[in-house]
């Protein structure tokens, strides 16, 4: 087991009968990490076993190589922004985060030291003295954080850290996961929207129905979806004259026609030959085409594609 | 490393008071502790109106002993400490707030220690503070004599006894009711159990006696209150325990409890329910 990495081996969660997340072998490096998955495909479980407050049903977990279930060490080196959303009754923003410090066993002055620079980072200060019960949700997100970083760990783990917020504290609090992952910490961020995240990370972890699709460097991620048919979108005046040629193709899989008729998606093993009989479908039977895209130069299509799905360009 | 434990002990100790404080939950406590107090003032009011009082101060003492046997160690102290004990952590987990906790580095067995303490502390405020205030009323209206009682007689030694009882009751119930609360969805069904059991005691054989609260405490209640006649045959009377047992063996019984609560909170999880 690795001392510099977030480890799991083979960790399997149930909820009862119900799948939280099945056989995930990952390791984590330091950088930004994105987990990314449609709701319900497992993120929230993954982050809650990694920082101890459920256990797995199977398999081993280690953060640089601390188990789980010592929350003594284990939350010493690490600061978790949860997706619950609720706090201890009557405490003021300033209050939530001082006492959870205190709690870890800080002297008082350090604990407001500590305190104030956490709020200071968040942009809290001014709130800082109003009852938490009466955050907007912009703030609550913002406090939460602030409470994840306050004893400054070498592991922070986010989820869905950018729900709720304005496009200037979006802004504000991926240039904090940047600040950290550049002194070589581990940030975890997850998110439901690719694109919100895939810019900023190091590498991408793809999640669905509670099953690891593909990790890796975002280019990787790409490559790796590369091998897989990959899609184009044809915009072109007779869709339909270019589809039945297209079957005739062993290497083309599928394609629909858009809703407009104006467009073709298709799903191709071999991209070169297509544009090949592409260009023959042009020649002979005068098609107009408009444009020509891969779909999947998008990590976003990769997305989705990995995902199976929901939306899409056509 | 000890200085650390402690550090964090007396954090939770003083966030729970805190947020007590802050909390309208636990409201009918404070009504269950003052009822008593309202009831011997109402009685001294009463008695100070009548030329001639119609009981003995031997009496009232018996009245006192009845009242403290089945108010207060069988309805209030019992159903308060559930009130307060139960919810520390199942109150937590269905306001969603015990992740606060979980993610300090905390030993879940100190932060059981702490939560303890602190449901401790009030129980033992309210109810220790209740017993008291209501003993030192129920006599108030013999005046001299009831002075005479309390400085020279039997009364202060008494008082003592009740208040230790009332101590020992908030930590052998505050021990039971935690772990009920950290075992079960619904607290209620275990408290049932309990409850039950508790006053099935008397009938109950020697042996099984022991595990239970009420065993020990009844033995340490400086006033017997006699049993009503149809069901004085059915009580099995185990020897009187001396309080030099009593009082280690309801100790001993609260700290196997509260190992055990110690162990179950290290094994938790954060489940709030979709
Ligand atoms: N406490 C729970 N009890 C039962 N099922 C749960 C619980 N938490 C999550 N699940 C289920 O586990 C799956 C993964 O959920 P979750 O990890 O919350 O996904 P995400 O965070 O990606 O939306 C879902 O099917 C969800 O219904
Ligand atoms: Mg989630």
């Amino acid at each position: 087991m690795s001392e510099s990495l977030i480890t799991f081996a083979s960790v399997s969660k149930f909820y009862g009968e119900v799948l939280g997340i099945n056989k995930v072998n990952l390791s984590i490096p330091p950088g930004i990490t994105s987990l990314v998955g449609p709701n319900g495909s497992g993120k929230t479980t993954l982050m809650n076993l990694m920082t101890g407050l459920i256990r797995p049903t199977q398999g081993e977990i280690r953060v640089l190589g601390i188990a789980p279930e010592h929350p003594e060490q284990l939350c010493r080196i690490i600061g978790y922004c949860a997706q619950f959303d609720a706090f201890p009754k009557g405490l003021t923003g300033r209050q939530f985060i001082y006492w959870f410090l205190r709690i870890h066993g800080m002297s008082p002055a350090e604990c407001d030291q500590r305190t104030e620079a956490a709020l200071e980072k968040v942009g809290m200060t001014e709130a800082a003295n109003r009852h938490v019960a009466a955050y907007s949700k912009g703030m609550r997100q913002r406090i939460k954080l602030a409470q994840a970083i306050a004893h400054d760990p070498q592991v922070l783990v986010l989820d869905e850290p950018l729900n709720g917020l304005d496009p200037m504290a979006r802004a504000e609090t991926i240039a904090l996961f940047q600040e950290w992952g550049a002194k070589g910490r581990y940030v975890l961020v997850s998110s439901h929207i690719l694109h919100e995240v895939d810019r900023i990370s190091d590498q991408v972890i793809l999640l669905s129905h509670g099953y690891v699709v593909a990790e890796g460097q975002i280019q990787g991620v790409r490559n790796e979806v590369k091998e897989q048919p990959m899609q184009i979108l044809v915009r072109c005046d007779h869709p339909h004259v270019l589809a039945a040629r297209l079957f005739e193709q062993d290497h083309v899989v599928e394609a629909k026609i858009s809703t407009d008729r104006k467009g073709l998606l298709l799903r191709t093993t071999d991209a070169d030959s297509f544009y090949l009989l592409l260009n023959r479908v042009v020649l002979d039977s005068g098609l107009e085409v408009e444009s020509v895209a891969p779909a999947d130069d998008d990590v976003n299509s990769v997305y989705q594609y990995l995902i199976g799905g929901e939306g899409g360009t056509v | 490393m000890k200085g650390m434990w402690l550090r964090q002990i007396l954090s939770v100790l003083r966030l729970e008071l805190k947020k007590t404080a802050l909390s309208k939950r636990g409201w009918w406590v404070y009504i269950l502790a003052l009822m008593p107090v309202v009831l011997t003032l109402l009685h001294w009011l009463f008695e100070l109106r009548r030329s001639h009082g119609h009981h003995s101060l031997g009496d009232d003492s018996v009245v006192f002993a009845g009242i403290f046997l089945f108010f207060y160690l069988r309805g209030a102290i019992f159903f308060g400490c559930m009130g307060i004990f139960s919810n520390l952590f199942r109150g937590e987990m269905l306001e969603k707030t015990l992740h606060y906790y979980y993610l300090t580095p905390m030993r879940r067995e100190l932060l059981v220690a702490g939560k303890y303490l602190s449901g401790l502390s009030v129980a033992m405020v309210v109810f220790v503070g209740s017993t008291a205030a209501s003993f030192l009323m129920i006599g108030r209206h013999f005046g001299a004599a009831w002075t005479d009682y309390l400085v020279h007689g039997p009364g202060l030694g008494q008082l003592g006894s009740y208040m230790l009882v009332a101590a020992l009751a908030c930590v052998g119930y505050g021990a039971v009711f935690l772990m009920c609360g950290l075992l079960f969805k619904n607290p209620m069904i275990p408290a049932a159990v309990v409850f039950v059991w508790e006053n099935l005691n008397p009938f109950l054989p020697t042996l099984l006696k022991k595990i239970s609260v009420i065993f020990y405490l009844k033995s340490l209640c400086p006033v017997e209150v006699p049993v009503p006649p149809p069901f004085s045959v059915m009580v099995i009377d185990a020897d009187p325990t001396p309080a030099w047992i009593a009082v280690p063996g309801l100790l001993a019984v609260s700290a196997i409890v509260l190992v055990y609560a110690a162990i179950c909170a290290r094994q938790s999880e954060i489940s709030y329910g979709e």
